[in-house]
């Protein structure tokens, strides 16, 4: 039995201590925000966050998240109100949307870690983050906005 | 310097004379003096001359008994080649990307070192990196410790040539403040040793990792010499 915390929820479950966290996430658990890409790790789709880091769901196997807190994009915020959804929304995003969800949790630790990225910032957190779509431009945008939101949320708390 | 040493003969015996003591009292300490500062000449040039050879006396306690350079350097040749191989190079880069593959090429999704080595924001290291190396090809390699050197200790090997990088290895300060214990500990490090658990579809270094510790082991024992 391996234990884990998702999105404040504990859970209990019985698999392989070997199995991608990803599946875990999807086919045990039920969570579908987050998706499967390319299983190695080269696109992002996968991407959740473990004790607050930007892992890739489909190359972490499930015993590295034993008593650890993962964030999915289910969780990243209560009412689907954090800054970068807002910003996501606000400026539409996403094309096909397939690998928004691991954009988003991918920005959300850059947004944690540099409250006023500039573009190379941008680029270093998010080069690993494919989109075929090729929404790059509007995910740059995105970010730069709910950065300005995050800030103007904080001088009014 | 015999200028130097006359001058200073002269002023000397007048001071003497000046203070009250006999001729002979007085040139009995100017020549102690002057046996002195000889002394003391030949041990800094002497020091200074060992400065500028190849014996590695940075490294805080690496003073070989048994310093042997012909073997020391022959040793370190062998070591070099590993350190060449991508397996060690590739997190030893010239510039903060770190490299990948076989052929040394430019990290993937423009990997950072960060100020740690261990990436930056979503881009960390051991967001792909697993503790442990992934199944399958074309998967990240793994380990618990998986990093570059730190920004402030960057620890190149790219580009080096083998006396370059002896030396730079043989420098306290500039090898990550290794001493000679610290630094034979560091061919048993997991992270090095990971070099040889390369994962599916990657050439391992050119020397097996017994050979590597034993010439890494014999090159410093011998006196850490860096070849010419």
């Amino acid at each position: 039995m391996i234990n884990l915390t998702i999105n404040q929820k504990a859970y209990e479950v019985d698999v392989n201590p070997d199995m991608p966290l990803l599946w875990v996430i999807r086919d045990v658990i039920g969570l579908v925000g987050t998706k499967y890409g390319c299983g190695v790790a080269q696109c992002g789709a996968c991407v959740v966050h473990l004790n607050g880091e930007a892992v890739r769901s489909c190359v972490t196997k499930v015993k590295r998240a034993q008593g650890g807190k993962i964030t999915t994009i289910e969780g990243l915020s209560e009412k689907n109100d954090h800054p970068l959804q807002k910003a996501w929304i606000e400026l539409d995003v996403p094309q096909c949307g397939y690998c928004q969800s691991g954009q988003l949790m991918s920005a959300a630790v850059l947004l944690r870690e540099n409250p006023n990225p500039g573009d190379e910032d941008i680029d270093a957190a998010m080069a690993g983050n494919i989109c075929r779509c090729g929404t790059y431009l509007r995910i740059r945008k995105a970010i730069h906005l709910a950065a300005e939101i995050q800030r103007k949320e904080s001088n009014n708390k | 310097m015999n200028a130097f040493l006359n001058e200073n003969l002269i002023l000397l015996n007048f001071t003497a004379y000046e203070s009250g003591f006999g001729k002979e009292t007085a040139l009995f300490f100017v020549k102690a003096i002057v046996v002195i500062a000889v002394l003391l000449a030949v041990i800094v040039l002497t020091t200074s001359a060992f400065k500028g050879n190849n014996i590695a006396a940075d490294v805080t306690g690496c003073k070989s008994v048994n310093t042997d350079s012909a073997e020391s350097v022959q040793a370190f040749l062998q070591v070099y080649k590993v350190l060449m191989s991508p397996r060690c190079m590739n997190c030893h880069p010239a510039g903060d990307e770190p490299l990948q593959g076989d052929d040394n090429r430019v990290h993937t999704m423009k990997a950072q070192r960060g100020k740690d080595g261990k990436g930056v924001y979503a881009a960390k290291c051991s967001n792909c990196h697993q503790p442990e190396n992934t199944p399958g090809l074309h998967t990240p390699p793994g380990n618990p410790k998986w990093s570059l050197p730190p920004a402030n200790m960057k620890m190149v090997f790219q580009g080096r040539t083998a006396r370059q990088l002896a030396l730079q290895i043989m420098d306290y300060n500039k090898n990550g403040h290794k001493n000679k214990k610290q630094l034979l500990e560091h061919a048993r490090d997991t992270l090095v040793k990971a070099g040889w658990n390369m994962g599916e579809g990657r050439k391992p270094p050119p020397l097996t990792y017994d050979a590597f510790v034993k010439a890494w082991d014999t090159w410093i024992q011998k006196g850490g010499y860096a070849p010419e």
